[in-house]
């Protein structure tokens, strides 16, 4: 049993929640990895509704294969296809679909705080999939457990997070939850990247990728939306390449056995470079993998808790 | 109408009262005060165990009419005035459409008439449409009967507009209001900058938006020598910059809402209650700290509430677009006497002074004074009743409030607004 009814944000989850997690995810891995029929009968007769107000294709995806590998009813709704774009409210959207009687809704929104709002609107249970620069906690959790697979373990750990920190909600949910687990947690980017308290997640701060290589176990390269350069916080691609960009001259200074994870999708020669996104280092994929199986976990231990 | 006020502990700075007295109204005027009066033929209104203080004025309110009527209305906002003992309100000019010529002044004056419960002082915009683009009409306002001018809701973003303004509005005696924001600055800001914009993933509104702005009119006012006042202050390092003005003899002075005096980001938690939804945002408790430090050393002037009606819809929904701002009028005087007299921390004299007199003042109304031959506007209040703030205490159209849930004690029981009782033991009248 988690400590938490829904998974809005890692924040409050505790180090047991996630180990929790870790380890159902785990259990998992036989059944999704190694067996042809894919399938456990764990939530047959649940109904889980994707709710996904916001474009996404990774997520969405990695939420439904895991749905149908646990035998539970589900449908995607987009926000394109959702009466939202009609001008409803929220709170309305949430009513609507509630009185259809659901057992869980997993949210993608492009406000921060939306799934909040939607625990107090129906009964189900609610799993953030990303909202606004706030949080990703399903993101967190695969790649925790990615880190957990090659490491062993979590505690110790030198983990940098590279890139666009200030509108990053992957940032957001993975540094409180690797403090959580006892990781030495670094933040790196450009000052107009930075996040507002960093004090507040308990990290250190650089502006200077190249002072922190050599010393850490995980390279964590975040996307740097090019929708945002308008504003000009940084100049241009390539100077964010030259100074911020994981580059095969600086994975050859990494440790013998760190490794690089990216939440994807990639910009190959912006934040990294081609070939180190297909380095021997790079467990880019594996975290792939690991969504499967971490949203199965979520799931599985919210949804089972109830039986 | 005669009313008598009998055996209330009368509260005046101006003419250095602070006792038990009766005071004898008739008709628009006070024509007594004295230790004991008998008057056959006056109402009696029961004053032992509250204070009697000049009529409570607040110069910052949004009364949405016309344009957005559907929050508010001149005359649903006047009954709020009154149910939170208030004579006397500004309401700002930004309407629809925007109150920037004499027309648009008179509207709200002949309503508020109508309605009859509060003397509503309109503002007039400072440019026209509020865009920040040219010079609304401040002269054929001021003749209508505009009581200060202000944008509020935007800064004036350009220098050179604004100088001219305040050069413009030299020649009257008339104060500016400054909403300042530098919106380049400020952004899509929807929340303090730092911690709680990390915490709840937002983009943050930065005090340098606002310091920077009050900085910049501060040196338009000794520029132009235009009497400037900065509308809802909320930061502490904006505080010193006023500070500095006035040592130095500028016209300068501000004003500071009960959300900013009694709130602060930390207030913000996972729920995103959007009642705590302002602009400019609830800052850090360092700031909070200092508003309060400042309203009680003089050198913030006012409390004002930036009353902001919002319907439901508007609120329920997402923090980043939900509608800033809070409902005040019937929350500010109880918070006041909850939070500062009650706790011995602010004087009722000074109560009176950033309530009453210096508003008025700043809006150029007339003094109203306890002394025979004033204006009979007076609020009678009642330090130990208490109140729960819940949707159905409040008389305004919207319940958009940041106190809700809150326990407060001390509230108006009685107005008169020239001379005509407005509240009566609480209840609204008419």
């Amino acid at each position: 049993m988690l400590s938490v009814k829904h998974l809005i944000d890692t924040t409050s989850l505790t180090a047991d929640d996630i180990t929790q997690i870790l380890d159902t995810a785990k259990s998992f891995d036989p059944i999704v990895n190694a067996r042809t029929i894919k399938k456990v009968p764990a939530l047959r007769g649940r109904t889980i509704v994707n709710l996904f107000l916001e474009p996404s294709t990774r997520t969405l995806k990695s939420f439904e294969l895991a749905e149908k590998r646990l035998s539970a009813d589900s449908i995607s709704m987009g926000g394109s296809t959702s009466s939202v774009v009609k001008g409803e409210s929220l709170a309305d959207t949430i009513q609507t679909i509630d009185a259809m009687n659901v057992d869980m809704f997993v949210v993608r929104a492009r406000l921060a705080g939306t799934p909040q709002k939607i625990t107090e609107n129906t009964d189900a249970i609610v799993i953030n999939g990303g909202d606004g620069k706030h949080q990703h906690p399903t993101q967190a959790m695969l790649d925790l457990y990615t880190i957990r697979e090659h490491f062993g373990h979590l505690d110790g750990l030198k983990v940098a997070i590279v890139g666009d920190l200030a509108h990053s909600r992957v940032c957001g949910s993975l540094a409180p939850a690797l403090k959580t687990m006892g990781a030495d947690v670094t933040l790196v980017a450009p000052p107009t990247f930075q996040v507002g308290d960093p004090s507040w997640f308990g990290c250190n701060q650089t502006n200077h990728l190249d002072d922190v290589i050599e010393d850490m176990d995980v390279v964590y390269m975040l996307r740097v939306q090019l929708e945002r350069m308008e504003g000009a916080a940084i100049p241009s691609r390539r100077e964010y390449n030259r100074l911020y960009g994981l580059s095969l001259e600086r994975e050859a200074r990494m440790k013998p056995n760190a490794i690089i994870c990216h939440p994807g999708p990639m910009n190959r020669g912006m934040e990294i470079d081609a070939e180190v996104a297909d380095c021997a280092r790079s467990r880019i994929l594996n975290q792939v993998n690991a969504g499967v199986l971490t949203r199965m976990a979520e799931m599985y231990l919210l949804l089972g808790g109830e039986e | 109408m005669a009313y008598l006020i009998k055996g209330a502990h009368v509260v005046d700075p101006q003419v250095g009262l602070d006792d038990i007295r009766d005071v004898l109204v008739d008709g628009k005027e006070i024509v007594e005060v004295a230790e004991s009066i008998e008057a056959a033929d006056a109402e009696v209104i029961e004053g032992t165990g509250k204070y009697l203080v000049p009529g409570l004025v607040d110069m910052h309110v949004h009364f949405r009419d016309p344009g957005f009527e559907y929050k508010e209305t001149i005359a649903t906002g006047s009954r709020a005035a009154a149910h939170g003992g208030f004579t006397d309100v500004a309401t700002m000019p930004n309407t629809d459409p925007v109150t920037d010529d004499g027309a648009e002044i008179r509207y709200p004056s002949d309503r508020a008439r109508k309605a009859g419960l509060v003397h509503v002082r309109p503002m007039g915009a400072l440019t026209r449409g509020e865009k920040g683009e040219s010079l609304a009409e401040i002269g054929d306002m001021v003749m209508e009967g505009a009581s200060a001018f202000s944008d509020d809701g935007h800064g004036v973003q350009s220098a050179g507009m604004m100088k001219t303004c305040m050069a413009y509005v030299s020649q009257f005696d008339r104060v500016v209001c400054a909403h300042c924001e530098v919106e380049s600055l400020s952004g899509n800001g929807v929340i303090n900058s730092g911690r709680a914009a990390t915490r709840l993933g937002m983009f943050g509104w930065p005090p340098l938006a606002e310091e920077l702005e009050i900085w910049r009119d501060i040196e338009l006012c000794r520029s132009t020598g235009c009497a400037l006042h900065i509308c809802h202050i909320s930061t502490e390092k904006g505080l010193e910059l006023v500070k500095a003005a006035k040592a130095e003899g500028l016209p300068v002075t501000c004003e500071v809402t009960p959300h900013h005096l009694f709130l602060c980001d930390e207030d913000i938690d996972d729920t995103y209650n959007t009642n705590l939804k302002m602009n400019p945002p609830l800052r850090k408790r360092s700031d909070m700290e200092a508003l309060c430090a400042g309203i009680l050393d003089g050198s913030i002037d006012c409390v004002v509430t930036d009353h902001a009606p919002h319907a439901k819809h508007e609120k329920d929904c997402e923090w980043e677009i939900a509608f800033f701002g809070t409902i005040g009028l019937e929350t500010s005087l109880p918070l006041m006497l909850t939070n500062m007299v009650g706790t011995g921390k602010m004087s009722w004299s000074r109560l009176v002074e950033v309530m009453a007199v210096n508003p008025r003042a700043l809006l150029r109304c007339k003094p109203v004074k306890i002394e025979a031959g004033s204006q009979a506007d007076l609020t009678l209040i009642d330090p130990k009743r208490e109140i729960d703030v819940t949707e159905d205490y409040f008389q305004s159209k919207s319940k958009n409030s940041a106190f809700l849930g809150q326990h407060l004690t001390g509230v108006a029981t009685d107005v008169l607004m020239a001379g005509k009782r407005t509240l009566a033991d609480g209840v609204v009248v008419a």
